[in-house]
């Protein structure tokens, strides 16, 4: 019986021991990799997702002032752009609610408003926003209908439409006033007093007279101003029957000029006088146009040298030159930046504005003075605003009045 | 008649058109506006035509009526047929390389740098003539030139740290003042000679008259 339970003790002793054998084994060697993951999948669907943060408030409206097909979309930054995880944001639109959303633009995450332009007029789009980063998108909610629509007045330009008419009226005013006789005081301006000086001396020392209209196109309204100045010159030119020479930068202007000098000759009676290559066409570039020109003034020794219109770097290298062979000159420009030049090498120089007063000067006809006393009108009622201005912001910076009060004059279009 | 009231109505038509597009940002405009400015660009092309036939037909007149400069105008028919003959016989003659860009780069580029920085020196004896001290404003102008000139180089800033705020003071009130006043009245002497245009007020463009 003893030898029994001696047996069934060691019989247990071993089973226990094989067991703990067998667990501590199991226990040391890899588990299956299924398993694993398993586990894993189950830890994270436990623990909270770091996904991005949506952009938030998007709105999207028609833009304002515009040609139509343009929807301006802005939002509110993903409150995640502050931890630097957003990296773009992708805006798509949509003609339906639900579905069909399509990329339309991508901007990087710093901004918040993108114009979408494209679309059809008077028809509903949806719009959502998404923060990115890399593949990962977080959708803002989907937001609309919003639709496009083409305007017919600019309201952004509305200051300069009330100057615009206001200005209209005041020349109308004053050259209703010319025709009807009134006396208008021009003050005097040295630099076109001295034309008729000038084409006198060239006629009797026998030399030509040059006049050089800058290098704009025709569509430069100081080039208009510079050829209305040049049918004046032509006129006395014919008059005293001496040579102009006009070297042109641009055919379109050449082709003005030729027809103006020989309306100038027709109508003072000299026709035959006009010489269709005095009026030329040199160069558009810059300055193989100042080669040109100034090889002419170094050959020719012109009595008189009149610049008119617009310049550039070209104007000191010309007026240097023309100063050189003993020329008078005048010039004219509104190229704020070339007047010191002209200023230092020329004899007379018409400053800004005095160049497109010029032919009305010049002509002395009344409806173009009343032309020109409109713009000084206009030009004192300019001068009020500025002062005003000037108190209206004093006061406001220093608390007086509204600081923004006169934000709606600023606003453009 | 016709030939002065076509132009005229043409040039109402064009410049009340223009004007208002400014005020309607309507696509509808939009589209004619840049129409119309795509007209302008095909004119332009044309008129190069123009200015090519002009510049043939002075220099063709000067040497056939042995003008005494006539040297000159053979060179510029030279180098006008040349140019030409490269860029339309040559195949991709806007390559580097090529005949047309050889001549480009090393005959007129470098022409036209000589050109230019003659500026230079015609900035120094212009300089010099205006900065004589002969009356009360060019002794301010030259006193003023002298403070610019030295507050815009280091050595103006070693003499004295006023120079460079004194500069800056120059260019940002009484010189900027002025241009501004300058360049009010040429906004507005703009839009007054653009509007004598349009209304036919001022007609020297056509050559004067009625």
């Amino acid at each position: 019986m003893v030898a029994d339970k001696g047996r069934m003790s060691a019989k247990r002793f071993g089973t226990g021991l094989v067991t703990l054998l067998t667990l501590t084994a199991l226990s040391l060697c890899p588990a299956p990799a299924a398993a694993t993951d398993g586990a894993l999948a189950e830890a994270d669907s436990l623990a909270p997702v770091p996904s991005l943060a949506p952009p938030v408030n998007v709105r999207a409206v028609d833009t304002d002032n515009d040609r139509g097909s343009q929807i301006d979309v802005s939002w509110e930054a993903s409150a995640d752009v502050e931890f630097g995880r957003v990296e773009f944001y992708r805006i798509l639109r949509s003609s339906h609610p639900d579905t069909g959303f399509a990329a339309v633009g991508r901007v990087g995450f710093t901004q918040t408003s993108y114009v979408d332009a494209g679309m059809e007029d008077e028809t509903d789009y949806y719009y959502r926003v998404a923060a990115g980063a890399g593949e990962e998108l977080s959708y803002s909610p989907t937001i609309g209908p919003v639709v496009s629509r083409p305007h017919w007045f600019n309201m952004g330009r509305l200051n300069c439409l009330v100057a615009v008419i206001i200005f209209v009226l005041a020349i109308i005013i004053f050259v209703t006033w010319a025709k009807g006789g009134r006396d208008l005081f021009i003050r005097r301006l040295p630099g076109l007093d001295e034309v008729d000086n000038a084409v006198g001396r060239a006629t009797e020392m026998g030399k030509p007279i040059l006049y050089i209209t800058g290098l704009s196109g025709i569509s430069d309204v100081a080039t208009i101003a510079a050829i209305n100045i040049l049918g004046e010159v032509a006129k006395k030119t014919a008059e005293y029957n001496t040579r102009l020479i006009v070297p042109c930068a641009d055919p379109i202007v050449m082709a003005v000029e030729q027809e103006v000098v020989k309306e100038a000759y027709a109508e003072m009676g000299r026709p035959d006088a006009y010489n269709d290559d005095d009026v030329f066409y040199l160069t558009r570039s810059q300055f193989a146009y100042v080669a040109g020109v100034n090889g002419i003034m170094v050959r020719q020794r012109p009595a008189t040298i009149l610049y008119m219109g617009m310049f550039y770097a070209e104007s000191l290298v010309l007026a240097e030159t023309g100063s050189s062979v003993g020329a008078i000159q005048i010039a004219g420009t509104d190229a704020v930046t070339q007047l010191p030049f002209f200023i230092t090498s020329c004899d007379y120089t018409l400053i800004g504005e005095e160049l497109y007063a010029a032919s009305a000067y010049l002509s002395r006809e009344p409806i173009l003075l009343g032309g020109l006393k409109g713009v000084d009108a206009f030009k004192f009622m300019v001068g009020v605003l500025l002062i005003l201005g000037v108190i209206a912001a004093t006061l406001a910076s220093s608390g007086v009045i509204e600081a923004n009060f006169m934000a709606p004059l600023y606003a453009t279009g | 008649m016709m030939r002065r009231q076509i132009p005229l109505a043409l040039c109402f038509i064009f410049g009340v058109f223009m004007t208002i597009q400014y005020f309607i940002p309507h696509h509808t405009i939009a589209d004619m506006q840049e129409r119309v400015l795509m007209w302008l660009q095909t004119l332009l092309a044309f008129a190069f035509l123009l200015g090519t036939v002009s510049l043939i037909k002075l220099h063709y007149h000067k040497i056939r009526n042995r003008a005494d400069d006539r040297g000159y105008s053979f060179v510029a028919l030279t180098g006008l047929v040349t140019m030409m003959a490269l860029g339309f016989f040559h195949p991709q003659h806007n390559l580097p390389g090529s005949p047309f860009s050889l001549m480009f780069l090393n005959v007129q580029v470098p022409i036209e740098a000589t050109m230019f920085s003659l500026l230079a020196f015609y900035i120094a004896s212009a300089a010099f003539r205006a900065f004589r001290a002969r009356t009360l404003e060019a002794t301010l102008l030259l006193v003023a030139a002298c403070i610019v000139m030295l507050g815009r180089v280091p050595i103006g800033d070693m003499i004295h740290e006023g120079i460079p705020q004194a500069t800056r003071w120059i260019l940002e009130v009484p010189n900027l003042a002025s241009k501004r006043g300058v360049m009010i009245g040429v906004g507005l002497g703009m839009m007054a000679t653009s509007l004598k245009i349009i209304l036919g007020i001022e007609r020297a463009w056509m050559g004067g008259g009625d």
